[in-house]
């Protein structure tokens, strides 16, 4: 990757984290939506961020992607100072997330969905004129991508047209096609069933390690079983980070947010 | 591994059923026809109405395909007569070295005016277009001394095909040359809109946020759409000056600009063909029928706008029943998984 | 400094005047935009209307006249107002194009009327209140009250968006429409009055701004292009953006015109452009459109 290694200085044989943020913080008015938030994310990691509704989790995501610029701060992408870098350029380094409200091409098919982002990630997304060769690649990569997240048989389906779970799917398809090296997936569960959830829980297992991912989940059962790290979030604070064993245990983060909530689901 | 031919993406010349083709082809056949046994005011007629449906097809391709509302797209057609006939009276009247360079300057004006217009979206961006266009209009009126000013120019030089060759004054080989050039434009168009850019722009205007998401450049995109609509607008102006032989300030004003939005949402957004249509029912009106209606333009213009809006929500395209677009999907996944 | 002021101050004057002018139209196409998010280009008519209103009761100068003119404005506008509600429901969820579309026919139908019922001529409007002072060769007195006028208005519209229930609701809709009709609010009466008090006023500043303007069938479109330009850069839904922004395109096409004669065309749209690029949602936007 091109641009500055400013990273952590924490040992010369430290592999830089797949993300961290520094002191990020992000007012709106008078509300401070993310305040002075600092976290790492190794690479490899299931990193899970938690938090009760306004804690902050979603404008974190927005941050790291890039679709809204902190109040003071920074972000780091496999150690280079991504900060100032517009959202589309950290999209073109391996970055990539999904929404947590539907956030597709309504009008377009499952399959033309997919081969937006599979054209990019192709190189060939701007090009004018037909090319029946690429296409035929992308072709067969969509038709991958939707075999992995179990859509094929929808893919003439228009996206608006899609349950709620299969737009979920969806949204994973398209962050996938572009290979990333980091995957924010936020909040993918909401709104699933019991059997839904489960598929998606396997279908995250099944995802390579070399995959980062970092994911915002209220379902504590999908977080602890799949997270090899916890955030906690509360009032767009980090109230806790570390092993979900050691954050479980946290009588802070019990206080404030695990009491209040049932851990059977 | 499931074979990606399964998965269909638009393609070309995907989807069409055998009824339309013939219906493309006949109509084709009678355009080229059409000089033989026509008056050379019809033929006339029928040429404006190629020449403005290949400037509202980009305009289309602007607010349909891209989802960019443009209501000054007006200048890039009047910039580009303004150059064709500049050309014609100073330099040469060769017909494709006038649509070279009122298509240049088209596109240049447009890329030059899109970097200030793309900062902004929405209401902002229409307004913004919409001063660009007025601006221009009075760049027209007042440069008496380059344009003519509010009289415009008349008396621009008639077409010729080659430098050596003579002037084209036959109403009928007017005809077939723009003609030929909107086919050619139409071609373009379609296939620009079948590209991959084209889906790319297709997915900008249905969600500009997710396509940043994905790596693309939305500020590239913009730009480089804005660039060739105004590029196609140039031609079309060029081809209406070679017509008409005057241009004036209103051409390149908020009238243009607005006939040609009507017409867009006329055809439907995003319909090729249903641009041509529209322009052929606005131009007859406006027109043919100007006279009988005697003056009262602005008002006949104004319940066409209501009646367009109210009854024709998707366009002309809109009323095309389905079953003649498209054949029936076939069955996916045949064969492989699931 | 001060020989450039007091040898522009009727400009300025002037500037001020028609910025008040302009800031009684544009807040309620502000409005009508930030709360109906509909784009309303018959707004211009409204205007007319008023202006004629002001014509056929008041040419004379009487002020009594005046008075009923303005009445009976703020009735036209406010129905005109309510009749645009319902022409635009239908329209519900699409797109800003087309109802610009719609109501620009809307606009083009009114103009023609106009046309055929009073004829083409221009109008002139003899000020209620006649004299003037004692300012750069004598400033007529009733542009002083208008300014009076305008600035009054300006504090009450303020007073009310700020302060009061309804001016709440109006706020809330512009900032978040779903959420307000989700807290049970009759969004059908925000959305009507939103549409009745901005058709009132602008009916109203058509009414006193004849004397300045006169009454002529195309005025709709000299005003309504200024009223965009000050709702765009001032901001949607910004009645302080609004009022910002009358001022500056008042001061544009009058100080700016007197100085600058023969850059005049280009002038607003400049403005305009500038404060865009700038700051693309406006100076006081509150939210992308």
């Amino acid at each position: 990757m091109s641009g500055p290694v400013s990273g952590p200085v924490s040992g010369p044989a430290a592999a830089p984290a797949a993300i961290e943020v520094r002191g990020l913080t992000r007012r709106f008015g008078g509300l401070c939506a993310v305040d002075s938030v600092s976290i790492r994310v190794e690479p490899g990691a299931r990193h899970a961020v938690i938090g009760s509704n306004g804690a902050g989790k979603s404008t974190l995501f927005a941050l790291i992607g890039g679709a809204q610029r902190p109040s003071s701060g920074s972000v780091y992408l496999g150690g280079d100072d991504v900060t100032g870098l517009a959202e589309h350029r950290r999209a073109q380094r391996g970055l990539a997330r999904t929404f947590q409200h539907a956030n597709l091409f309504g009008p377009a098919t499952v399959a033309a969905n997919v081969a937006l982002a599979v054209r990019r990630w192709l190189g060939c997304g701007y090009r004018p004129w037909p090319d029946r060769r690429r296409e035929r690649a992308v072709s067969d990569r969509v038709a991958q991508l939707l075999e992995t997240v179990g859509l094929t048989g929808r893919a003439g389906t228009p996206a608006a047209s899609l349950s709620h779970g299969e737009r979920r799917q969806l949204e994973v398809a398209v962050a996938l096609a572009a290979q990333p090296s980091v995957l924010l997936l936020d909040e993918p569960t909401a709104g699933m069933a019991a059997t839904e959830t489960r598929r998606f829980v396997e279908l995250v297992q099944a995802l390579p390690q070399t995959l980062t991912l970092v994911l915002v989940e209220h379902d504590l059962e999908v977080v602890f079983g799949l997270a090899t790290h916890l955030s906690v979030l509360h009032l767009g604070r980090l109230l806790a980070d570390g092993n979900p064993e050691e954050v479980r245990a946290d009588p802070a983060v019990r206080a404030a947010y695990l009491d209040a909530r049932s851990l059977a689901s | 591994m499931p074979r990606g031919r399964q998965v269909k993406l638009p393609r070309l010349f995907a989807g069409r059923s055998v009824p339309i083709y013939l219906v493309a082809l006949g109509v084709v056949v009678w355009l080229v026809a059409l000089p033989f046994g026509s008056s050379g005011y019809t033929v006339g007629v029928v040429g404006r109405i190629l020449t403005f449906g290949l400037f509202v097809a980009s305009l289309d391709l602007l607010v349909g395909i891209a989802g960019l509302p443009s209501l000054g797209h007006g200048a890039f057609f009047g910039i580009g007569a303004y150059a064709a006939a500049l050309l014609a009276q100073d330099v040469t009247a060769v017909g494709p070295a006038q649509l070279a360079v009122a298509g240049a300057i088209g596109a240049a004006a447009a890329g030059v005016t899109g970097l200030v217009t793309i900062r902004s979206r929405g209401i902002y961006f229409v307004m913004l277009t919409l001063a660009i266009g007025e601006v221009a209009r009075q760049l027209a009126d007042s440069w008496t001394s380059l344009t003519g000013g509010a009289n415009g120019l008349a008396g621009v030089p008639p077409l010729q095909l080659f430098p050596w060759g003579g002037e084209i004054v036959i109403a009928g080989h007017i005809y077939w040359y723009v003609l030929a050039v909107t086919a050619l434009g139409y071609g373009l168009l379609a296939v620009v809109r079948a590209s991959a850019f084209g889906q790319a722009l297709k997915g900008m205007r249905d969600n500009e946020d997710r396509m940043r998401a994905l790596g693309y450049s939305v500020t590239g995109l913009k730009l480089a759409v804005l660039v060739v609509a105004g590029g196609f607008a140039g031609v079309a102006g060029s081809l209406w000056v070679t017509q008409l032989r005057f241009v004036s300030p209103a051409d390149v004003g908020f009238a243009t600009s607005a006939i040609a939005l009507l017409c867009v949402v006329i055809a439907g957004r995003g319909s090729l063909w249903g641009s041509f249509v529209a322009a052929a029912v606005v131009i007859v009106v406006r027109d043919e029928l100007g006279t009988v209606i005697g003056g009262r333009g602005p008002l006949v213009l104004g319940l066409t706008f209501i009646a367009a809006v109210y009854l024709l929500p998707r366009g002309l395209a809109g009323l095309v029943p389905s079953v003649l677009r498209q054949p029936p999907k076939p069955a996916l996944g045949t064969g492989g998984a699931q | 400094m001060t020989e450039w002021l007091s040898g522009n101050l009727v400009s300025i004057l002037n500037g001020v005047a028609l910025g008040c002018l302009l800031f009684a139209l544009a807040v309620g196409l502000s409005l009508v935009f930030g709360v109906l998010d509909v784009l309303n280009l018959a707004h211009g008519s409204l205007f007319v209307a008023g202006a004629y209103a002001a014509w056929r009761l008041a040419d004379d100068g009487s002020l009594a006249g005046f008075g009923l003119a303005v009445v009976l404005a703020a009735a036209i506008g406010g129905a005109g107002g309510l009749l645009l509600t319902v022409a635009t429901r239908p329209l519900a969820g699409r797109s800003h194009l087309d109802q610009a579309l719609l109501t620009l026919g809307i606009a083009l139908v009114v103009t023609e009327l106009v046309q055929s019922w009073f004829g083409r001529d221009p109008h002139g409007v003899l000020p209620p209140l006649a004299g003037s002072v004692e300012i750069g060769g004598g400033y007529p007195i009733y542009r002083l009250a208008l300014i009076a006028v305008g600035v009054a208005l300006a504090f009450a519209v303020d007073r009310a968006v700020e302060r009061t229930r309804a001016g709440a609701l109006v706020r809330a809709t512009v900032c978040d429409a779903d959420m307000v009709a989700a807290m049970g609010v009759n969004t059908l009466l925000v959305r009507s009055g939103a549409f009745i008090v901005g058709g009132a006023l602008a009916s109203v500043a058509g009414v006193l701004g004849a004397p300045l303007l006169g009454a002529s069938p195309h005025l709709d479109a000299q005003v309504l292009l200024l009223a965009l330009v000050v709702v765009v850069i001032g901001g949607l839904g910004s009645v302080r953006g609004a009022l910002l922004g009358a001022l500056l395109i008042g001061q544009v096409q009058s100080l700016g015109v007197a100085l600058a004669p023969r850059q005049a065309p280009f002038l607003l749209f400049g403005a305009m452009a500038i404060v865009l690029v700038l700051r693309p949602a406006g100076l006081m936007g509150t939210r992308h459109a």
